[in-house]
């Protein structure tokens, strides 16, 4: 091994980011779906989708303390990209998404400007008018994104000219636990980078990396315009396996959805926003299936209880527990 | 005497009607260890604010060496070599005393802005890091989240973290804040032990330990700058005696 000839605080860094068993694990779980609910395919695609947003968000909020509140923006524009690239003719999946990817990117680069200004609760102003200022236009833009009735006439390729996206979204499955994967290392390395580490200074103290010389704005700007390309995936991979494009794709209400599932498993860790999607997409799964109306009751008392009761999300709440367990054992 | 590392000319400052800054002239030359001094409210603070860039000055110059860094932004300062610490510990709560050292020393370089490779591939920063934990005596705490730490390890972290930036002048805002006596001499002589390519400006209330550590005295009262000079003028210095050491000295 190479750890022989790393010092010992560089093998104490080294530690901390290694891949443990329980993430192996983790991911392997998420191939369970296809032998044990194959019926349910449809739904761990749209988990998959809503995990990659997480993820994104986790970026931006859990690492560089940035509060956004209309992160769905990206996810939208990505979204309408990915839906009219298919809608005009061109329904290769893997350059769709490519060009879904790039558009949020741009946006994204375009907003950072103003994102890295700002701070706090103008941040959260900010972040919000530019949702709504997107949701609207796309709304008075009926003729190009369908307005109300949503962008119809979507129709995706087969992926690799093979897998055709089927009613039992086996394919659909497939294809965005691949993607999220390859983004999930991307953001693991992201993570685990110089970059990363000064990421995770912005969150802790901006004030004092000023003082040790950091350009935030610059590191800022740079980890919003990933985040945003990341969302711009996500949503182009919803467009793509639903083959249609709601205005619901660029809510308020996704973009406070997203927040909801951070914070519900665990902000400022990488597998906080993965974690929190399947437990809120399958208890909304589940709750409505039961009681449709009464929805957000059930996720309004589960948010209040793990804000009470796990302040770092359900995750941090299994580490205490492990924590726990071990010093016992 | 050696060309000054640091110089102001003709600094002023004031939020409405209340001068905090007052035609500041100050010289800190290459490699000497001077004290502010001065009761509180007397703009000392406000002066190492204004010198490294996070309040702007109504007027005047500030130099680094030969260049006029007036107009910078604090970290650009901090590229040149100006750096400072803080009163209150302003640190990174949930990094470990290495992580933040490392991303000092990661921001200096410019490796910071890579996010491809693995933080510990950048074996000589992570070296760098460790070796100024070393020689603060942080080294067996190190792995440590900073919040853990005991409070004059984190004071020393302050100064580690200034350190890692490999700064020209050193400003130490209260380096011995809320640190027992005893142990405030011991953060001293690491403060002298310093190399001497570095110029220090420290603030401290202890007479004792400005006396024996600083080789001048700068007292500053009501945003001025009363008197400056070493150690035994100032301690004979009538003015001084009024208005700092005498009746109205302060706990």
């Amino acid at each position: 091994m190479t750890s022989s000839t790393l010092s010992e605080p560089q093998r104490h860094l080294e530690a901390q980011i290694r891949w443990q068993p329980v993430e192996i694990a983790f991911w392997l779980a998420t191939l369970l779906p296809f032998v044990l609910a194959a019926n349910y395919l449809v739904l761990a695609s749209q988990i998959a989708i809503t995990a990659l947003f997480a993820l994104s968000l986790d970026l931006i909020l859990g690492y560089a303390g940035i509060v956004s509140l209309g992160h769905a923006a990206y996810f939208g524009f990505g979204s309408y990209t990915a839906g009219l690239i298919a809608k005009w003719g061109w329904g290769e999946p893997l350059t769709g998404l490519a060009a879904a990817a790039a558009a949020a990117g741009v946006l994204g680069y375009a907003t950072s400007f103003i994102i890295a200004r700002f701070r706090h609760l103008a941040l959260i102003m900010i972040t919000l008018g530019l949702g709504l200022l997107l949701a609207e236009a796309a709304n008075s833009a009926s003729w190009l994104t369908g307005g109300a009735d949503g962008l119809q006439g979507v129709r995706m390729w087969k992926l690799f000219g093979a897998f055709q996206f089927d009613l039992y979204g086996t394919t659909a499955y497939t294809y965005s636990l691949a993607v999220l994967f390859l983004a999930f290392l991307l953001a693991r390395r992201l993570i685990n980078s110089p970059f990363g580490l000064a990421l995770r200074g912005i969150r802790e103290n901006a004030i004092r990396m000023r003082a040790i010389g950091a350009p935030n704005p610059a590191h800022i700007r740079k980890v919003y315009t990933i985040a945003a390309v990341m969302a711009g995936i996500a949503g182009g991979l919803l467009a793509q396996t639903t083959e249609t494009v709601s205005l619901e794709t660029l809510s308020f209400a996704r973009s406070a959805d997203v927040l909801v599932i951070l914070i519900l498993g665990g902000a400022g860790r990488l597998y906080g926003g993965l974690v929190g999607a399947i437990v809120y997409m399958v208890a909304r799964d589940q709750f409505s299936g039961i009681n449709p109306q009464y929805w957000y009751f059930w996720i309004g008392t589960l948010l209040i209880a793990v804000v009470l009761f796990l302040p770092n999300g359900i995750l941090g709440g299994l580490t205490r527990l492990t924590r726990l367990v071990r010093s016992r054992a | 005497m050696n060309a000054s590392a640091l110089a102001t000319r003709g600094l002023d400052k004031s939020f409405g009607s209340l001068v905090v800054a007052k035609d500041i002239e100050l010289k800190l030359p290459q490699g000497e260890r001077y004290a502010l001094i001065g009761p509180n409210g007397a703009g000392k603070t406000t002066l190492i604010n204004l010198m490294t860039g996070m309040l702007r000055p109504d007027r005047g110059h500030i130099f680094l060496g030969e260049n006029d860094i007036t107009a910078l932004k604090p970290e650009e300062r901090v590229k040149c070599g100006l750096v400072r610490t803080f009163q209150i510990n302003t640190l990174f709560p949930h990094l470990s005393a290495l992580e933040a050292v490392t991303l000092a020393v990661c921001e200096r370089q410019g490796y910071a802005r890579s996010w491809w490779r693995k933080l510990p591939a950048y074996g000589d920063a992570v070296e760098e890091a460790h070796a100024i934990l070393v020689s603060l005596r942080l080294a067996t705490s190190c792995y440590r989240p900073t919040r853990e730490l005991a409070y004059g390890q984190q004071r020393l972290l302050e100064i580690a973290l200034a350190l890692a930036t490999k700064p020209k002048v050193l400003l130490l805002d209260e380096p011995a804040a809320g640190v027992p006596r005893g142990e405030s001499a011991e953060l001293f002589s690491v403060i002298s032990d310093l190399s001497r390519d570095i110029a220090v400006l420290f603030i401290e209330h202890d007479m004792n330990v400005v006396f024996r550590f600083a080789h001048r005295i700068i007292v500053m009262v009501g945003g001025r700058i009363l008197v400056e000079g070493t150690p035994r003028e100032i301690a004979a210095d009538m003015r001084v005696r009024d208005v700092y050491l005498g009746g109205t000295r302060h706990g």
